[in-house]
Order: C-alpha cells, then sequence, then structure tokens
C-alpha cells in the first residue's frame, strides 16, 4: 500500500492507504479524528470541510494523493477547550447553533475567511459560508457569531 | 347550584407513568445528581433546559446536574420526543419529582439535625439551619431511600422563587459541538466495531429477485452479506470496505419493476382520488343562521416534504447469544424497543435501546430504520458491534416524508363580506407512522424480509394530542359556524410520517391565506380583521406585539411587500404571529420576518428564541424550495442538488419576541413558527404582487402560473 504524508493539525502525518480514497474517509477510519462530519459524500453540504493550505474544501470529495505534503486543518486543530479558537468562543457566547451537526464545518469555512479577510461585513459571512448547509436554522447566529469573532481577533 | 368538591391533586403525566422517584433523579458520590429524562436531545436544547428545572427545584448549581442518555435500561419511559411536548411532560415530571426528594431530604436533615424542617434551608446541596448546622444531599444521601414513589400534591416552588427558569442559560452540549469533539452517534466507535450498508432498490418497493454475491465477495475486509427476502446488506472490517462491497452488491442485484407513484404534478387529484377514511373533526353551529350573500372557495396544497436531516442516519447494534443491545438517535428508545421486539421476535427484555445524539431529525425520519437494519446486520457478526450508516440518497429518498396536503376551503359570506360560515377538507395520507405503537412494526426494512410484515399505513392522532392531518384546522376566530373534515387516505404509495406540525403548517397556510384575501375584499387591515375575530388575549397579544414591532403596516414600496399569520400551535400550545417581508417579482427572497410568541413560562428564554428562529428560516425554505420530486418509478430528489434548501445568503433576518408570562405552564416552542410563517410569506407576495400562490412552494414557475391564472 502507498503511503501519503501531510501535515494534521500540525502534527506530520503518515498514512497507508489507496491515494485515492477520499480525505474524509481516510480521517474518520484509519485516523480516528471525527470532527469532520460524513453530510453528502458529494461536496454538496460542507459538513466535512477542513482547510487544506488556506482554502476550505470538503473532505469527501478531496483524494488523499491531493493532499501529499500539505497542511490540512479539522476543527480539533482549530482549538482546544482550554484555548479554544475566538471562533468556538463566539459560537458558545451567541449558541450559534441548534443540533450542531453541520458546525465543524462551518467553523472551517469561517475560519478559512478570516484568515484571507480579517474583517469581513455581513455580506460576506454569508457568502463564504454559502457552501456549508444548515437545516436546523442558526444561520443568523452564525453569522453574528463570526462577525462577533472578527471583532475580538482584531482587538487582539 | 351543586358544589363539586376540588380535584384530588394529580402527578404530572409522565411521573404517573413512571412514579419511582429514583427512576428520574440520583445523588451520586462526589457532589453531582445524576438526572434522568424519558426526553431525549435533538439538537433542541430539551436537556438543558430539563437540567435548569431540577436545579432550581433542588437549590443545587447547574454544574452539578449529570444529565444522563435515555436508556430501556434504566430510563423512565417517556414515550417519544416529539410533538413539543418535552418540556411539558418530561419539565413538569422532573419539577415534580425534584420538589418532592428536596422535602424528603430536608425532612431527613431535620431529624439528623435536631431542627424543625421548616427552619433549614438549601443553597447549592447544602443544607442548613439555625446554629450554623449543615448537612447536604451527599451527606445524606445513604440514608433517604428514593425508591418510593411519588406522591401527588406536592408544591413545586413559585415562579418568583425560581433563579434559573427563565434565564437564558448556555446550553450544556455546546461546547462539545463546536470543540469537535465526538458527541454524536457517528462518531462513536465501540470496540472491535464492523460497519455495515444496507442495499436498497432505486424504484419505489421493487423486490430484489437475484442477487450475485461474488464481486462483493471479493472486496477485501468483508466479514458477511446478509439476505433475508429483499432485504441485503454487507458487514466489512472498515467502513471503506463497506462501500465497496455495497457499491459491488449493487451490480449484483437484479430488482422488480416496483409499484407506481403519483403524478408529481398532480397531486390534490391524486389526494382527493384515494381511497378514504372521512372524520368531522368538529363542527359549530349557528344559533342563528346568517344570510348568504355569497361563497369563496379555495383550494391550497402542500406537497411532500422530506426531513432533510444534515446527517445521514446512523445506528450501532450488537449480539450478544438471543439479546441485543442497539445504539440510536431515535426519539423514542421504548418504542423502536417494541417495534424491535415484533421484527426479531423477541421479549422485550431481550432488547436495549439507547440513545445517542444525532443530527437534527425534525420529526420521524430513518433514525428507527437504521436501528433495525444495525441490528439485522449484526446478527451476521458473532457478536461484534455493527455500525450502520445511511446513504444521502437513501436519507432523501427511503426516510418517511411529511405528508402532501390538498385543503379546501369554503367561506359563506354576507352582505357585509363577514363570515357566517366556514367548511375546511383535507385530503392527506396520515401523518404518523412512529414505531411502538401497533402491533405490526413501522421500520422500513421489516418490509423487505422474507416473510414480511405488512407496510404500516400513517394514520392520524387524535385531535386530544393534536391531531394530524388535521391539526389547527379547527379556526382559532369566532366565526358563528363551522364544519371541519378530514380525509385520511387509505393507500399510501409514499411513506409518510411525522414531521415538524403534522398538518399544522398547512391548515394555517390555508386559514391565514383565506382570511387574508377575505379581509383584503373587504378592505380591512388584516391585522386589525384578526383581533376583531379572536378572544383570547393571549392570541391578540401576539398579535399585537409582532405589528408593533414590525411597525404595522409600513409603507407601500414597489416590489416590497408585507405579509402576517397567526396560529396557536395544535389549538393548545404555543401562540406564535409572524409578519414578513418579502421583494422580489418572479423570484422571491424574504427580507425579515418578525415574531412574536408566547409558551407560557419561558424555562431557557434563549432557547425559545432559538427554536421560533430555527423554525422561521426552516419554514421559509419550505415554503420557497421544498418539494420531494419523483416520477412514475422513483423518487428522484435524492441529493442536496435537486432538493435544495435554504442557503446563508439566502436566510431572512429574524427577530423573536417572547411574551414571558412565568405564571403559566410552560409548552414547546419547536413547531410553533412554521405555520405562521408560510402564511406571513404567502400573504406578504400577495401584498407585492397581487397575485394569490396556494401551492407550495412558492416557486418561480408557480408565480407565473399564479399570474397567468388571475390575468
Amino acid at each position: 500500500m502507498p503511503s501519503v504524508r501531510f501535515r494534521l493539525n500540525g502534527a506530520e502525518t503518515e498514512i497507508d492507504a489507496d491515494p485515492d480514497r477520499s480525505l474524509l474517509d481516510v480521517l474518520r477510519g484509519q485516523l480516528r479524528v471525527t470532527g469532520p462530519h460524513f453530510g453528502c459524500g458529494a461536496g454538496e453540504c460542507g459538513a466535512c470541510n477542513v482547510i487544506l493550505g488556506d482554502r476550505a474544501v470538503s473532505a469527501c470529495d478531496t483524494p488523499l494523493w491531493s493532499v501529499a505534503d500539505k497542511d490540512v486543518t479539522t476543527i480539533e486543530g482549530l482549538g482546544t477547550s482550554e484555548q479554544p479558537h475566538p471562533l468556538q468562543r463566539a459560537f458558545i457566547t451567541e449558541q450559534a447553533l441548534q443540533c450542531g451537526y453541520c458546525v465543524s464545518g462551518i467553523l472551517i469555512s469561517a475560519a478559512a475567511l478570516l484568515k484571507r479577510n480579517p474583517s469581513p461585513t455581513s455580506r460576506e459571512v454569508k457568502e463564504a459560508l454559502d457552501r456549508n448547509l444548515c437545516r436546523c436554522g442558526s444561520h443568523n447566529r452564525m453569522v453574528r457569531a463570526v462577525l462577533r469573532a472578527a471583532e475580538e481577533m482584531a482587538a487582539g | 347550584m351543586n358544589q363539586q368538591a376540588p380535584a384530588a391533586p394529580a402527578l404530572p403525566v409522565s411521573l404517573a407513568a413512571n412514579p419511582k422517584l429514583s427512576a428520574w433523579l440520583e445523588f451520586s458520590g462526589d457532589g453531582q445528581v445524576m438526572v434522568s429524562p424519558g426526553k431525549v436531545e435533538i439538537g433542541q436544547g430539551i436537556v438543558t433546559a430539563l437540567a435548569q428545572i431540577a436545579a432550581d427545584e433542588l437549590d443545587i448549581d447547574l454544574s452539578r446536574v449529570q444529565m444522563i442518555r435515555a436508556s430501556t435500561a434504566s430510563s423512565p419511559n417517556e414515550g417519544v420526543t416529539s410533538g413539543s411536548l418535552s418540556i411539558q411532560q418530561s419539565g413538569r415530571a422532573l419539577r415534580h419529582a425534584c420538589a418532592e426528594v428536596r422535602r424528603i431530604f430536608l425532612q431527613q436533615a431535620a431529624e439528623r439535625l435536631g431542627v424543625d424542617a421548616d427552619a433549614l434551608d438549601i443553597e447549592d446541596g447544602t443544607i442548613s439551619g439555625p446554629g450554623n448546622v449543615t448537612t447536604s444531599y451527599w451527606e445524606l444521601a445513604g440514608e433517604v431511600s428514593l425508591d418510593r414513589d411519588a406522591t401527588p400534591g406536592v408544591k413545586p416552588k413559585t415562579a418568583s422563587r425560581r433563579a434559573l427558569a427563565g434565564n437564558s442559560v448556555q446550553r450544556i452540549d455546546i461546547p462539545d459541538k463546536v470543540l469537535g469533539r465526538p458527541r454524536f452517534i457517528h462518531d462513536q466507535a465501540l470496540a472491535g466495531m464492523l460497519h455495515g450498508r444496507v442495499l436498497r432498490p432505486e424504484n419505489a418497493r421493487a423486490k430484489l429477485m437475484e442477487l450475485k454475491e461474488d464481486g462483493a465477495r471479493a472486496v477485501p475486509g468483508l466479514i458477511a452479506i446478509a439476505r433475508d427476502g429483499s432485504f441485503a446488506g454487507v458487514v466489512s472490517e472498515t467502513e471503506h470496505g463497506a462501500e465497496a462491497a455495497l457499491n459491488a452488491l449493487r451490480k449484483g442485484a437484479t430488482w422488480s419493476d416496483g409499484e407506481p407513484l403519483p403524478d408529481e404534478n398532480e397531486l390534490a387529484s391524486f389526494l382527493k382520488a384515494q381511497p378514504a377514511e372521512s372524520t368531522i373533526i368538529d363542527k359549530k353551529t349557528a344559533a342563528q343562521p346568517g344570510t348568504v350573500a355569497r361563497t369563496i372557495k379555495r383550494q391550497y396544497t402542500r406537497p411532500y416534504i422530506a426531513h432533510a436531516s444534515i446527517a445521514p442516519s446512523c445506528a450501532m447494534a450488537q449480539w450478544d447469544g438471543d439479546r441485543v443491545h442497539v445504539w440510536t438517535h431515535s426519539q423514542g428508545v421504548y418504542l423502536l424497543r417494541a417495534d424491535l421486539a415484533l421484527v426479531l421476535k423477541l421479549p422485550v427484555e431481550h432488547i436495549t435501546v439507547e440513545h445517542m445524539e444525532g443530527a437534527g431529525c425534525y420529526g420521524h425520519n430513518a433514525a428507527d430504520d437504521v436501528a433495525l437494519d444495525a441490528a439485522l446486520l449484526a446478527k451476521a457478526a458473532t457478536g461484534r458491534p455493527v455500525r450502520v450508516q445511511w446513504s444521502r440518497q437513501g436519507e432523501m429518498s427511503d426516510c418517511p416524508f411529511g405528508a402532501a396536503m390538498a385543503i379546501e376551503i369554503e367561506a359563506d359570506l354576507d352582505e357585509r363580506g363577514e363570515i357566517v360560515d366556514w367548511r375546511h377538507s383535507i385530503w392527506s395520507n396520515g401523518h404518523a407512522a412512529r414505531p411502538g405503537r401497533a402491533a405490526q412494526p413501522a421500520l422500513l426494512a421489516s418490509y423487505e424480509l422474507a416473510n414480511p410484515f405488512p407496510r404500516m399505513i400513517s394514520t392520524n392522532p387524535p385531535q386530544a394530542n393534536g391531531g394530524g392531518g388535521d391539526r389547527n384546522s379547527i379556526p382559532l376566530y369566532d366565526f358563528p359556524s363551522w364544519r371541519i373534515e378530514s380525509h385520511r387516505l387509505t393507500t399510501m404509495p409514499i411513506r409518510t410520517s411525522a414531521l415538524r406540525t403534522l398538518g399544522g403548517q398547512g391548515n394555517v397556510f390555508a386559514i391565514e391565506s383565506i382570511l387574508d384575501e377575505i379581509a383584503t375584499e373587504r378592505g380591512e387591515d388584516p391585522v386589525a380583521f384578526r383581533l376583531r375575530h379572536l378572544r383570547d388575549e393571549r392570541a391578540k397579544d401576539v398579535i399585537r406585539a409582532v405589528a408593533a414591532r414590525a411597525k404595522w403596516k409600513p409603507e407601500k414600496r414597489p416590489g416590497i411587500g408585507y405579509g402576517v399569520g397567526f396560529g396557536r400551535y395544535k389549538n393548545t400550545g404555543a401562540y406564535c404571529a409572524a409578519i414578513a417581508e418579502i421583494e422580489g417579482a418572479e423570484e422571491i427572497s424574504v427580507r425579515k420576518l418578525t415574531l412574536a410568541v408566547d409558551v407560557g413560562e419561558a424555562i431557557n428564554p434563549d432557547g425559545v428564541v432559538n427554536q421560533i428562529e430555527g423554525g422561521a428560516i426552516q419554514a421559509t425554505s419550505w415554503v420557497l424550495k421544498e418539494r420531494v420530486r419523483f416520477d412514475r418509478q422513483r423518487i428522484t430528489s435524492t441529493s442536496w442538488t435537486e432538493y435544495p434548501i435554504l442557503r446563508f445568503s439566502e436566510v431572512p433576518d429574524v427577530e423573536v419576541e417572547v411574551i414571558q408570562r412565568p405564571e403559566i405552564d410552560p409548552v414547546g416552542a419547536g413547531e410553533a413558527a412554521h405555520g405562521p410563517v408560510t402564511a406571513a410569506i404567502a400573504n406578504a407576495v400577495f401584498d407585492a404582487l397581487g397575485v394569490r400562490v396556494r401551492d407550495l412552494p412558492i416557486t418561480r414557475d408557480r408565480i407565473i402560473a399564479a399570474m397567468e391564472l388571475s390575468s
């Protein structure tokens, strides 16, 4: 079995797997990284989003070979309970979810947005999250939480 | 006049059914309280609200409350978590149970400390009295047995003495979810766990005629292929292997043609032509019938709507001899167990069903179906646990759907345009086919076995429980007479079961739409019209509140429309009024929704706002976009492309005002907004464009069709 090397949440990772398998399958399967969630398997819902380099991509339609030597960040790499990412703090403050199944992918999309645009408008946040689906109707709270995190990060 | 003796105090329903206090709570050695509700978290925040109630009544800090997930091994049996009843049922039971436990401990403390119980106080579980004597729940726990039945007549605290209820505390499940800690059933891994997948036909109810297994057998990691009639599936060492084996198995499968589906473009005529069971839901006769000058008759329809959970349904099962343990995100662990017992032909004591959180389900989705799938596949796994997850396609096509409805209202008007008689008829499949309530199972795989169970035809809950297709069909207005009739189909080519509000969304849409039309024809403001026909002050209050908040009615601007809708969920639950502001010509966008809601005592006001906001946005999605698509053979809307839902850029601003009534028993909020929001949007479309769209969803095509019809 060929092996693929990449950096997962900052840690050098080497995995023996068919390079044509999806990144999501390998993350949730062999690597037991369960933050990215399976939603559709077709890149249509964003529940499995991860940051690849500096972009949010759906891990379900990203082949393993394409992440070779790259940086992959999942929700687990965003922050910890001791040191949560400002987005994670803001989502708690705003109680910005209902069931929360989509939220790890949404936090990832938002984190990628804030990296390239630290002070987005509400419209820009909505555009950045437009490929993420939420079925519970927590959208407005999520947008508020992203704006709150951006402000907090700007204030340092 | 005869004086009736006051009724003996009764226990809350859930507590009467599960009277043992120890079933509800237990004090652990380390200063914690284990609270066991029979209701489950489905993303609505119920577990937090119930923790608030328990902490309040016991006088302990919220952080001491450990909420135990429901399991048939130990939890009180509270049926199903549905119908916006959890606060009403579980909340009242817990409040009563905790109040009684508090009193029992105070009596025990009084004996031990030699002081009067009335002189004792509790602060964060520490019981103290005059002369600095102290003890605590945990010190006394060994001396007090809670293995006793609750007694009626215990008085919980008055509203003003509650410290937590009425406050927006943070939900206890949220930190895990934003930190990506495994909390969902999908993210659990049991020791030695295998993965299963089930093969299902594309064409509706097609039978598996032939199955070539060679391809699947060649896939590495395969443990077993299971087959029983038309039910077939694979078990593999890995999830990836299970997917690959399933794909191979699909290639080796030959199916029958299946059973025909109705014409998706002729839903109303299909529904009206089917054999049905007809029921008069309500009849009101005027003392003096008014004079009918004219009659207006309108037909409204709504399509089949998918639950469309973001997560495909998932379950795990493990056999130990003739006993099976099932992990599920079902809304009713005991009800699922009853159906599993029917299919697996086991006594219920041999089955343990344990809840784990899933994604939002919005009603009866495939949670229960996949649990049976797992139990059947796990039979082939020689004692190892098997995890089964459905595909997106399965989730969108094999789940029960919210039932399509055709609703006809005829209103007789007198010469002044006042309503003198009202007739409301509903044609729809039943809105409930949940497990555990009949002599036959409601689980998909049970219809596919070699010795299949008959397919369950959905029924409607009785009006006393809010009704089904007829939910919210009895007018809340003071019309002098009416007749409400429901025709429940006795055939069911498309599987239906409970979706949020059951028939409530369709009926409120119909009632509030025709009222808007009647008010407009009279030249009367639709808010004033509604207020004039309501007698219930709580109903009027939500309408007045929403009108004030939305500054009803804003000045007319081109391309912008405003509409109002009102309902009281199930006619007995939460009051909700909505005003929609929409923009558009052929493509409608909802810019803003303003809502006012009265749930009685709002235990967690932000939780109520969250539920109302979510309901309002989901309803907007239903109204603008959602419709299960099918041809004559199969469901075709099997992906998010074919079944689009509202996206971030399309979501309206939502403002919610909660009218707090701490003295009135609380009711749920999760289904209050859908009907009023649906009607408000439809009425706003008329305000903007001058056309009435009476068939949901309100899409570009439907608007054009309505314009052509009215021109």
